[in-house]
């Protein structure tokens, strides 16, 4: 299996290849990726560069290109898939069909991939991908357990990739406008999911309480880890109670089910976290290329490793081993 | 560069109580013109800084190391970069990072996720922060070695003071990773 590495930065990207990754994410520096955070990403000329450090290393490089276009600023969509096919992108991660059907008129030969943003998540979805626009592979959302992801990658005619570590997005990726309510910033169409500009944090006797858009979504004691100040991570009250409603702040970590992973025909494995800084990429790829050797030879991998990396420095295994149902 | 946390789970360690209460008297223009020749350096070394701060470029930023009695306050502008040392945080600040100095200058070296110290509570944010995230961001990226900046300082004497600087550096990193192994 690939291991699909994240970097927000050239350094970062310097660092995944060093760590073992066999391919890295990335994208622009604009709303054209759903990581459109101030200071991260890659201008055209680092992209260039970085694709030739890149493969002289034998390691690809895969651009995202996964939000959706505003109609009235499709170019800025259009020029950024041809920018990347110009600086040779191993493949453009996609959400967006009408992005999808420019590139595939007009870059035939670039292998396309269907980002996690498009919430493809049955295999007649997949399908329409792979038959319209030739897709090669799907980035599979993470509501799916490993036996629904089997099911899926056996009746597909395209690779899979799933994530197995990182944040959780819980939601109907692509679609989750619970952000832009608060913020009026959308991560669909801009690439912000709680933009910084909308955080506030607060210190206080009690601890410290995080904003989002003027609306306080959680408070955390003195001593009690954090998480990312998201509304679906918020602490509300409601007449059930107080506490988290849509989830905890926790973070994917599927290191214990790589062997099911393989075993389920996933082609590719995906780590989660652009945003994130170099000693995160370094200390999580090479966890998971330690993990994947240790797979191949029968070892085992270290399953508490990367706690400290964790949102709510807590993981779980999420929807690949469902519980609720 | 192996980052910290890839052994590690545990905090590095403070300076001495004592020895911040001793230093607290220290006049404060020595330090400040040291410091600023020490920006000056790094920001002339790494111009990309002021590409990922962008529009922030101009902002005020105090970070307050908890161990010490100082505030550092850096306004990373192009034209005209400033550190200034103060005892008391002004109210003009755009935004204040607090940690201790241990932890600040593991993240000013990419040695630990800012994300992480956040999620344990060992990094506090106030103020503008989409500043500190461009912040984070420019310096993450701009690979700095802070044995090596400083011993830039020293002209002829420059490398042995990196090196010393450096063992330094990698003792305390050691340290704390052989406290983790032994809790």
């Amino acid at each position: 299996m690939e291991l699909i590495c994240p970097a927000g930065t050239p350094s970062a990207l310097k660092s995944a290849i060093e760590a073992g990754a066999d391919a890295i994410y990335c994208g622009f520096n604009d709303e054209t990726n759903a990581r459109n955070f101030p200071g991260l990403n890659f201008s055209r000329s680092e992209l260039s560069e970085a694709i030739t450090f890149a493969h002289g290393r034998g390691v690809k490089i895969l651009v995202a290109i996964n939000t959706f276009p505003r109609a009235s600023a499709l170019e800025l969509w259009q020029r950024a898939v041809d920018d990347a096919v110009k600086a040779g992108a191993d493949a453009l991660i996609l959400a967006d069909i009408g992005l999808m059907d420019y590139a595939a008129r007009h870059h035939p030969a670039q292998r396309l991939h269907v980002s996690v943003q498009a919430a493809a998540a049955n295999p007649d979805a997949i399908a329409y991908y792979v038959e319209t626009f030739g897709a090669r592979r799907v980035v599979l959302p993470r509501v799916l357990s490993v036996p629904e992801i089997a099911a899926i990658t056996r009746e597909v005619s395209c690779e899979t990739e799933v994530f197995v570590f990182g944040g959780l997005c819980v939601m109907a990726e692509g679609r989750c406008s619970l952000s832009s309510y608060a913020t009026a910033k959308s991560p669909n169409m801009q690439g912000v999911c709680s933009p910084a500009s909308h955080v506030a944090y607060a210190q206080t006797a009690q601890g410290v309480s995080s904003r989002l858009g003027g609306f306080t979504i959680n408070q955390f004691a003195p001593d009690e880890p954090a998480g990312y100040p998201t509304l679906c991570k918020g602490r509300f009250s409601t007449e059930l109670g107080a506490g988290y409603i849509f989830e905890d702040p926790v973070s994917l970590d599927a290191t214990r089910l790589l062997s099911g992973l393989r075993d389920a025909g996933v082609s590719a494995l995906k780590i989660e976290g652009r945003q994130r800084g170099r000693a995160y990429v370094e200390s999580v790829v090479r966890h998971f290329r330690h993990a994947l050797t240790a797979l191949e030879t029968g070892g085992e991998a270290d399953v508490t490793r990367l706690k400290p990396f964790t949102e709510g420095q807590a993981s779980t295994l999420g929807a690949y081993r469902k519980t609720w149902r | 560069m192996r980052s910290l946390f890839s052994t590690s789970t545990d905090a590095l360690p403070l300076i001495p109580p004592l020895l911040g209460r001793a230093i607290s008297p220290l006049p404060l223009p020595p330090l400040e013109f040291v410091l600023n020749g020490f920006l000056d350096r790094i920001l002339s070394r790494n111009p990309q800084i002021f590409d990922r701060l962008g529009p922030h470029a101009g902002k005020r930023f105090a970070i307050k190391p908890t161990d010490l009695p100082f505030i550092f306050v850096i306004e990373a502008a192009a034209q005209r970069p400033c550190l200034s040392v103060v005892r008391e945080l002004s109210a003009d600040a755009d935004a204040q990072i607090s940690s201790s100095m241990a932890n600040l200058l593991a993240l000013v070296e990419g040695r630990l996720d800012g994300d992480a110290l956040m999620f344990s509570r060992q990094l506090a944010i106030e103020g503008d922060v989409e500043a500190v995230l461009a912040l984070r961001n420019a310096i993450d990226d701009a690979r700095l070695d802070m044995a090596a900046e400083i011993g830039g300082l020293f002209g002829p004497l420059g490398e042995p003071v990196r090196r010393l600087l450096g063992a330094a550096r990698d003792a305390i990193l050691r340290s704390a990773q052989l406290q983790d192994r032994l809790s």
